[in-house]
């Protein structure tokens, strides 16, 4: 446990030591801080205009989930560029050699690496989420609504790293590991789109239909448990594939 | 390891008592660990105490190409061994099986008797590596980079200041503390390599090339801290300069095409260096009959502008003392006389050619 952090702790300083983070967060948040002051602009506009009484909605059910989904959008380019690293790097770079020696065993040094993107990703969440509660200064917002939302955005972007991690972990080149993660996400985020019938299988599979849920206030197990599967899923088939390395060479 | 042992009317197995303490215990407490087990089991604790690592039939395959193949040797604590061999011979494929970075296709190692592939990360909290390239890590400094290493393999965090700055001193780093280790040259990134090999104080010190772009310098220092780590621990260095193994080395093991073609003390090296020849120069050469009359010599022939003298059971002096009074005796203008002695490259040589002369 305590290995978990020292390379969590090892992978922040050196995400941060390059000037990569600083650029993808201030981006992150001069983007997101667009769409939300656009948001909040548009909601008196679209609630007086012609909509009918009846299809009116709140202020937060109005603001909350187009930012957080314009977020996970946001994320999906973001998180390819921030796990593209990880692995690739460390091989090219030859200091996977300095981990393998270490008395730490591979799942350490996924989780480890994993807990180390998970705390970028909170930061990225929480300065969202306390820019979106910033309003309850104003208006009474709906907190349950916006913090199922975080949740959700949150463990959205734990799944992009997780499978960024893997993706990283099959090739020397971060750049090509990045093309690969992103393409693959854009995959799973509009798989839904293919599907002819609404019990079709893509459908279980699309990103974007579990996130649903928690975009509309709901907490349903169900997508909290896919989302630990991906996570898991995508985390087990790392280690696999770093076990792969020692014992190919 | 399922060895197990009855005290008190309890079993213990050997490993638990291991595992605990290499786990949490410094080296200190690591010894005196083994001794009360020593006293408890002295016909076990005898292999342990000595010997840190145990090679045995160590192969590796990739697809039919055999890279590494039967490999064994021991290594007891104190000693340096020296593997040498041209390149491409599987010196540092076996570096890399001995620290559990790559998986033997078959074989065993064991690091103070705890097997490196049912348990490694045991075993690798007993080793110190230095790869090929150092592993450093260029965004960070060499203080990070060290500190991360001592945390990395255990060493207990109130102690980690004091291990980074005792590997700085020992390797002469104290001066570089601040700087990023992306902007050190190839030798000071090398000596922060060496540094965070021996930063946790392992039982077992293994250098991949250890003085690879080093100046003459720095070679010499970090020669003297390979002796000095030797004192305590057990050193595996690889290299392909003959004259540091015979500087540095108690142990020698020349490896050639992935098989040991030479394992032994570095004593026996050298003294198979000693040759049966003498060369000698003579102004006015007598007949060669006169030679071969003289005690011990054996054979005489002619090299350039020179006489190669081969002897036989008399020592080389000797030898040497009967030539030298013959040839005042004899008036025969004696200029030169020396062992022709077969330098440590020719004796590498042999030794890797052999194979290939044979088949």
């Amino acid at each position: 446990m305590k290995m978990i952090f020292t390379i969590a702790g090892k992978e922040l300083r050196i995400l941060f030591s390059s000037p990569m983070a600083w650029i993808i967060l201030a981006l992150l948040q001069l983007l997101l801080g667009l769409f939300f002051s656009n948001a909040v602009g548009h909601y008196f506009e679209a609630m007086q205009g012609a909509m009918a009484p009846e299809q009116r909605v709140g202020f937060t059910a109005f603001v909350t989930p187009q930012v957080f989904g314009i977020a996970v959008m946001v994320l999906l380019t973001a998180v390819p560029l921030l796990t593209m690293r990880q692995i690739a790097e460390e091989r090219k770079n030859q200091t996977m050699v300095f981990l393998f020696s270490a008395p730490v065993s591979l799942f350490e040094i996924v989780l480890g690496k994993f807990a180390g993107l998970l705390a970028f990703v909170s930061l990225v969440v929480g300065i969202l989420l306390a820019m979106v509660l910033s309003l309850n200064v104003a208006t009474d917002l709906d907190i349950a609504l916006v913090l199922t939302n975080a949740l959700g955005l949150w463990l959205m972007a734990a799944a992009f790293a997780a499978l960024g991690i893997f993706m990283s972990s099959l090739t020397q080149q971060p750049i090509i590991a990045a093309i690969i993660s992103f393409i693959a996400l854009v995959g799973l985020v509009i798989i839904d789109n293919f599907a002819t019938d609404p019990e079709s299988p893509l459908n279980y599979l699309s990103l974007m239909r579990h996130f649903e849920s928690f975009s509309n206030g709901v907490l349903n197990t169900t997508d909290i448990a896919y989302f630990l599967l991906f996570i898991t899923a995508f985390l087990v088939l790392t280690v696999r594939r770093l076990d792969s390395d020692r014992l190919r060479g | 390891m399922d060895v197990e042992f009855i005290h008190n009317g309890r079993q213990y197995s050997l490993f638990r008592l291991n595992f605990q303490s290499y786990r949490r215990l410094t080296t200190v407490r690591r010894f005196f660990n083994l001794a009360a087990f020593q006293i408890q089991n002295p016909d076990i604790a005898d292999s342990m105490n000595t010997v840190t690592v145990e090679v045995t039939e160590l192969t590796r395959a990739y697809g039919d190409h055999v890279v590494v193949n039967e490999v064994s040797f021991n290594l007891n604590q104190g000693e340096v061994l020296g593997f040498l061999g041209p390149n491409g011979a599987g010196k540092s494929t076996t570096m890399k099986m001995l620290t559990g970075n790559l998986a033997p296709t078959s074989g065993t190692v064991k690091v103070c008797g705890i097997d490196m592939i049912e348990h490694p990360k045991e075993a690798k909290a007993l080793i110190g590596y230095l790869p090929e390239t150092p592993p450093l890590y260029k965004e960070l400094t060499v203080d990070e980079m060290l500190a991360l290493a001592a945390r990395m393999h255990g060493v207990p965090r109130d102690k980690v200041r004091r291990a980074v700055a005792s590997a700085k001193e020992r390797t002469g780093l104290t001066e570089m503390s601040k700087r990023l280790c992306e902007n050190l040259s190839t030798g000071y990134q090398q000596r922060v390599g060496i540094a965070q090999a021996i930063i946790h104080n392992p039982m077992v010190v293994v250098l991949d090339e250890p003085t690879r772009g080093l100046d003459p310098i720095q070679i010499r220092d970090i020669r003297a801290l390979i002796r000095e780590l030797g004192g305590e621990h057990s050193v595996i260095l690889s290299t392909h300069i003959l004259p540091e193994v015979e500087m540095v080395c108690d142990q020698v093991q020349i490896i050639h095409q992935g098989q040991l073609v030479f394992n032994g003390a570095i004593e026996a090296l050298k003294k198979s260096r000693e040759s049966d020849r003498l060369l000698v120069g003579l102004r006015r050469s007598p007949a060669f009959e006169a030679l071969l009359a003289l005690p011990g010599v054996a054979e005489v022939e002619q090299a350039g502008n020179m006489l190669r003298l081969r002897f036989e059971q008399l020592t080389a002096d000797t030898v040497a003392e009967g030539v030298v009074r013959a040839a005042v005796a004899g008036d025969w203008g004696l200029y030169h006389i020396a062992p022709d002695t077969t330098s440590l490259e020719d004796v590498f040589l042999q030794l890797t050619q052999m194979e290939d002369l044979t088949t």
